[in-house]
């Protein structure tokens, strides 16, 4: 892997969530053609390095959700699967917390995070 | 090569404290270790193997070998969290069985009440070279909600509701109003359960474990060295163990590790989840309980709410009596550990030494299981078969 090829997952870059057009960004194997997550120097299902970021639609569905009562204010910890398949750890916002539930059509919104773009789902538009 | 048979728990001590306020986590260790081998009828001179995880303090098990004055041919602090301990067992069956030692001891202690957090406590969330730490640690993901989204997955997939959950925790409490050092010994009903307060739904505040100071060891011992002591034959018949983790995102919250540990130890042991007599379950939750069961085979995949349900639990009242010292819903959960008090609660049931309101009559063939991490992302699974000779 060559350093500073901005296509591919390096070893110890911050999370690169987000395309340069804003979109959603996961991981997929250019040999075996799976995609996960999150982003790695190698494929987790066949071990090769010919890994590449990909770009997602952004929408995809709650896997599980919990909201964390005992917070102030409360939160909802979720995994989301996405149309692409991945299911990833986020966080369900600018909703109300007693409406979402599993298999909930949801779409990604960017939130800065230490400076940094990191996705978070919100109930799709019906 | 196999190691049915080739181990024997000699001695098995729990810390009676749950409150260490002026105890260090190494006198913890000291005297856990101690009370161990005085069950076992042996010294620290007669120690040749040594096995903890990273609650011991300083590196590895060099501080605590030196500490306790101890020299053992074969060390081990295999860390898979709270299930350290259950796996160190099938570790030491392992080291016995290729003759590096003959009295190994297993030992764990901690201080999350009254103590500086150390390594083995904390969690692993803020690490900055742990590579899933950056795609978790701006979520929020603590160890209820990460609890609770598995619930909630089993709740949705199945149909599991909170009572059964419920059954879970008014079972523990049922056996802890019978153990003098258990935190929470009141017998608790489902409603009460389910109408405390909501921690991370689906799970409240009685679905969640206690914490607590304290810890216990565990010597395990040659065939040879178990026939000379004056102590219950208690035989290490089989075990397994798998890391079960997020797999790139095909994430499945609905099982456990338990699914592959459970196979490799009944396999070994040559028995079936129908000759269990007793187990020990690990409980940080009562979800954690039910889906252990079900991983294990006790019922089918998605069945776990009508099994634990109407008692079924209950030592003298249910099929499958578990956890009958209070287990963490009820007694302890020591340095948020909680695999070594499930292996001693199945030694005391093997050896008739458990309270006589929750002894199970006849019990020869015991199951301890451990989930250590987070049963949420990633998680630590190990499966111990125990037979009293």
């Amino acid at each position: 892997m060559k350093d500073g090829d901005t296509t591919r997952p390096a070893r110890d870059a911050a999370p690169q969530w987000q395309t340069e057009d804003g979109a959603l960004m996961i991981a997929e194997c250019r040999d075996c053609g799976e995609p996960h997550y999150y982003p790695r120097v190698l494929c987790p299902f066949c071990g090769s390095e010919n890994v590449a970021f990909k770009a997602c639609s952004g929408r995809g569905r709650i896997y599980a959700v919990s909201v964390f009562r005992r917070a102030d204010p409360p939160y909802a910890l979720a995994y989301v699967e996405l149309e692409e398949g991945p299911r990833m750890m986020t966080n369900i916002v600018d909703c109300d917390l007693d409406a979402i539930a599993i298999d909930d059509a949801v779409t990604v919104l960017f939130a800065d995070r230490d400076g940094i773009p990191t996705p978070m789902f919100t109930p799709a538009a019906p | 090569m196999s190691t049915t048979g080739k181990a024997y728990i000699a001695g098995a001590w729990e810390h009676p404290t749950r409150k260490a306020v002026d105890k260090t986590l190494i006198q913890l260790h000291a005297e856990n270790v101690k009370g161990a081998l005085n069950d076992a009828g042996l010294t620290l001179q007669d120690v040749d193997g040594f096995f903890c995880a990273s609650d011991a303090p300083g590196l590895g098990p060099l501080s605590i070998t030196e500490y306790l004055g101890i020299h053992p041919t074969y060390v081990d602090n295999t860390d898979t969290g709270g299930s350290s301990y259950v796996l160190a067992v099938g570790h030491v069956a392992q080291a016995i069985a290729e003759g590096k030692c003959s009295v190994a001891v297993i030992t764990l202690a901690g201080k999350p009440r009254t103590g500086k957090p150390n390594k083995g406590e904390g969690a692993f969330y803020d690490d900055p070279n742990c590579p899933d730490v950056p795609y978790e640690l701006p979520f929020g993901h603590v160890i209820p909600n990460l609890y609770g989204m598995c619930a909630a997955r089993h709740m949705h997939e199945f149909g599991t509701t909170s009572e059964q959950l419920a059954w879970i925790k008014v079972a523990a409490s049922h056996h802890a109003q019978h153990n003098p050092n258990a935190m929470l010994p009141q017998v608790v009903t489902v409603e009460e359960v389910v109408n405390s307060p909501m921690i991370s739904e689906p799970l409240h505040k009685l679905d969640c474990c206690v914490i607590s100071d304290g810890g216990g060891a565990l010597v395990v011992v040659s065939p040879e060295v178990a026939k000379s002591l004056n102590r219950p034959l208690v035989k290490v018949r089989g075990s397994g163990e798998a890391v079960k983790h997020l797999n790139g995102g095909k994430t499945d919250l609905t099982y456990s590790g338990a699914v592959r540990s459970g196979p490799i130890a009944f396999g070994q042991a040559g028995v079936t989840p129908a000759d269990i007599k007793y187990v020990s379950i690990y409980d940080s939750f009562t979800i954690t309980v039910l889906m252990t069961l079900e991983d294990l085979g006790f019922c089918d995949k998605g069945q776990g709410g009508r099994f634990v349900q109407d008692g079924n639990l209950i030592s003298g009242q249910g099929k499958l009596p578990f956890n009958t010292d209070g287990g963490g819903l009820c007694s302890n959960h020591p340095g948020n550990r909680g695999g070594m008090t499930k292996v001693i609660e199945a030694v005391r049931q093997l050896r008739g030494e458990a309270h006589p309101a929750v002894q199970v009559p006849g019990c020869d063939l015991a199951l301890a299981h451990g989930t250590g991490g987070y049963l949420g992302s990633r998680h630590g699974s190990a499966t111990l078969i125990l037979e009293r000779e």
